[in-house]
């Protein structure tokens, strides 16, 4: 769990704070994204936890540990650390570019040369291919992979990730954005998440820190910003279709009615999104669909007005 | 024929002509070494002081456009003649290429690579020997290398200031007019130094890391 | 110093020849390097070649290389100049063949889509674009030049070379200073003006 209390830094010769006075708690084991507009203070907030940049005011807790009584150094051993460029060192081979912590721990090569195994399969690399490979082979996507594995090495409890998928082309990201969720899945992790997308931050995030010059403007789940955004500012920086990014969160079978129209000429999978639902319903130029499972068994049916009933309550949502 | 005649020159006197040999490659060696223990750790020490780099950059690049003869003969007021006063002006002729190519290679490693290096944990010790002076590596060489050939040919001034080795064939020549005399000093030298980047361009090569040799 | 204020008329000839030598080595090495580099830019064959050989030539020592010429052409100022010219084409043939090829190749065919025909595109478009390396090239070459002039005094060539070599034979050390400074001062003045000109023409096409 992460602690940051009434964080302040001013770089000097800027004309205001780039973090005024942040508090904020993220839980263990949630992925936290910062977001906001550029110069908004989030990335710089990040590269406080591990002092990569050193505060003015306020204070960070890791684990319980203050991190500025910590030395930096091993601080940073104990924290997975991404960037967009990634970063990986040129000169060395793919599995060493993994083994970079494990070794300035003192692990034993054993060790080190079973982790760099597991690591790559967890990564969807096959390592026998990749394991002496270099950098310069690999391609945009790859590379960004390698760097999370870098970052997992150790198994650190925290997590930061600047941008990490910034760079690279949209198709890519998605699959890069769920193999990152499939691989959280199994390990607890508390991750924070810098990026300006907001749907990447929707996607991504169990809980979302807007951020706007250097102060924290909303913190909460994604799908309570979309229903309750703070202020103007909130709004627009989510967009104007945040109804629909909200049907987005939610399941179909979420939204079943037991009993419906007979017979709806349309059927939509169960795990199928309500914005999958209406896109269909506004293409087909139906009001109904029939929910089924993964057997082809209907489950019952989905109304538009139901799916506006969903809207206007600001019900529940699940991922 | 003249080279013949050279040739026979060397068979006729070969304790003067390995002489003269032994004594270029020391000069040589020892100049280059000692310029390579002078700039190589100021080239890495300066390099993330952005001012003093500037500074001695500057100044290193003033002393690349000084004709080699000038600073040779500069010592020998100071100095006075033979090994050491040549050997001091050619370290000074060595210096320029290593330090400038030292602290620029070391300067222009990618700052994201620095970045994730610290970020990740390593001490400033451990990201100058395990990132930046590997990654830097292959354009030190090249500075070390245009070095060594400066110095091979440089040393075959130090004749004129009594510092021994191939060139002393050559000044004899001329003055004489003793053409092949001339011949088994240029000729010598002209091999050497030509060897001597041959011999560096494969080190060069040698010792860029794998993971960057261009295929 | 004393000696300097009494001779410096001996300082001002030697002076002068150095920079007459210097000078005509230059000009013709710029001429002939024009004109091959260009060659040099279009054929891939003569590229590689005069990049290997300006490598291997550039590495001879100046003394021996001044020595080697002797039998072929004696003493003299012909001596001296044959030497620089080689030295000095071996680098710009280089930088002009390199310049050129460094012009962004959408340009070369923007300009060809235009009407422009082939010597039009190298005097207005490939040239001018290139003039930044080109001069790059022409100033490694002055300073390689200037110090090749200072050995040449040794076979007669004249130049700033004749005091030091005179004071070193005389151990008269005002001379040796004299004209090791002198060439020296040469030698960074003229590398400071022409990096001033490079720098001015890169930033024109920035």
């Amino acid at each position: 769990m992460i602690e940051i209390r009434g964080l302040v830094k001013q770089f000097p010769g800027t004309a205001h704070p780039a973090v005024e006075h942040l508090t904020l708690t993220i839980p263990e084991g949630d992925v936290c994204v910062l977001i906001g507009p550029s110069g908004c203070g989030k990335t710089t907030t990040m590269r406080i936890i591990n002092r990569m940049i050193e505060p003015d005011a306020g204070s960070v807790i890791v684990a319980g540990q203050d991190v500025m009584r910590t030395d930096p150094v091993s601080l940073r051993r104990s924290i997975g650390y991404v960037i967009q460029q990634v970063g990986l060192f040129p000169h060395w081979s793919i599995a060493d570019n993994i083994a970079t912590v494990p070794k300035l721990l003192g692990w034993t090569d054993h060790r080190i040369a079973a982790r760099v195994d597991e690591l790559l399969a967890l990564v969807g690399m096959e390592p026998e291919t990749y394991r002496s490979r270099f950098p310069r082979e690999l391609s945009g996507g790859q590379k960004q992979r390698i760097g999370v594995a870098r970052a997992l090495a150790a198994d650190p409890p925290v997590m930061l990730m600047d941008e990490p998928f910034g760079a690279i082309d949209p198709i890519t990201r998605a699959r890069l954005q769920d193999e990152f969720l499939r691989i959280l899945r199994g390990l607890k992790k508390t991750i924070v998440f810098v990026t300006h997308d907001i749907d990447e931050a929707i996607k991504m995030g169990d809980r979302i820190a807007i951020l706007r010059d250097g102060a924290l403007v909303q913190y909460d789940a994604p799908e309570a910003i979309l229903a309750r955004p703070a202020d103007a500012f909130v709004e627009s920086f989510v967009g104007t279709d945040r109804a629909l990014k909200r049907l987005a969160l939610i399941r179909a079978d979420a939204a079943i009615e037991a009993s419906g129209p007979a017979a709806p000429s349309h059927a939509i999978a169960a795990h199928a999104s309500l914005r999958d639902a209406l896109a269909m319903m506004l293409s087909n130029g139906t009001d109904a669909l029939a929910v089924t499972d993964s057997g082809g068994s209907i489950l019952g049916a989905l109304t538009l007005a139901g799916i506006r009933a969903h809207t206007r309550s600001g019900g529940e949502a699940n991922h | 024929m003249l080279l013949l005649e050279a040739w026979q020159f060397i068979v006729d006197h070969p304790q003067r002509f390995f002489g003269a040999l032994s004594t270029h490659v020391a000069l040589s060696a020892a100049a280059l070494g000692l310029a390579i223990a002078i700039a190589l750790p100021v080239g890495i020490l300066i390099a993330d002081r952005h001012r003093a780099a500037l500074i001695a950059i500057s100044a290193a690049n003033i002393g690349r456009t000084l004709p080699s003869l000038a600073v040779l003969a500069v010592a020998m007021p100071i100095l006075g003649t033979g090994f050491v006063p040549s050997l001091f002006a050619l370290t000074l002729l060595a210096l320029p290429p290593i330090l400038i190519n030292t602290c620029t290679a070391m300067r222009q490693v990618d700052p994201d690579i620095v970045d994730a290096a610290r970020g990740m944990g390593m001490t400033r010790t451990q990201i100058v020997r395990k990132v930046e002076l590997p990654i830097a590596t292959p354009v030190i060489f090249a500075g070390i290398r245009t070095a060594a050939v400066q110095v091979v040919s440089g040393a075959v001034l130090a004749a004129y200031i009594g510092g021994g080795g191939l060139g002393d064939f050559i000044t004899a020549g001329i003055a004489m007019m003793a053409l092949p005399q001339l011949l088994v000093g240029a000729i010598p030298a002209t091999l050497l130094s030509i060897g001597t980047d041959r011999l560096f361009g494969h080190l060069q090569k040698v010792l860029t890391p794998a993971g960057m040799r261009t295929r | 110093m004393k000696w300097l204020r009494n001779n410096w008329d001996q300082v001002l000839t030697a002076l002068g020849e150095h920079i007459v030598i210097s000078f005509t080595s230059l000009a013709i090495a710029f001429a002939l390097s024009l004109a091959i580099g260009i060659w040099a830019a279009r054929n891939d064959r003569v590229f590689r070649w005069s990049i290997a050989v300006s490598g291997l030539l550039y590495t001879i020592p100046t003394l021996a290389f001044l020595a080697l010429l002797i039998p072929i052409v004696g003493l003299g100022k012909s001596n001296a100049i044959i030497c620089m010219v080689a030295f000095s084409l071996m680098i710009m043939i280089r930088n002009v063949a390199t310049g050129i090829r460094e012009v962004p190749a959408d340009v070369v065919d923007a300009a060809r889509g235009m009407g422009m025909r082939p010597v039009e595109i190298l005097t207005r478009i490939e040239l001018p674009l290139a003039l930044p390396v080109i001069v790059a090239g022409l100033r490694i070459a002055t300073v390689t030049v200037i110090s090749v002039a200072v050995v040449a005094a040794y076979v007669n060539a004249g130049g700033l070379g004749t005091l030091i070599f005179n004071g070193i034979s005389n151990d008269f050390a005002p001379k040796i200073w004299v004209g090791a400074l002198t060439s020296c001062a040469l030698a960074v003045a003229a590398d400071f003006c022409l990096a001033s000109l490079e720098g001015r023409l890169r930033h024109r096409t920035d």
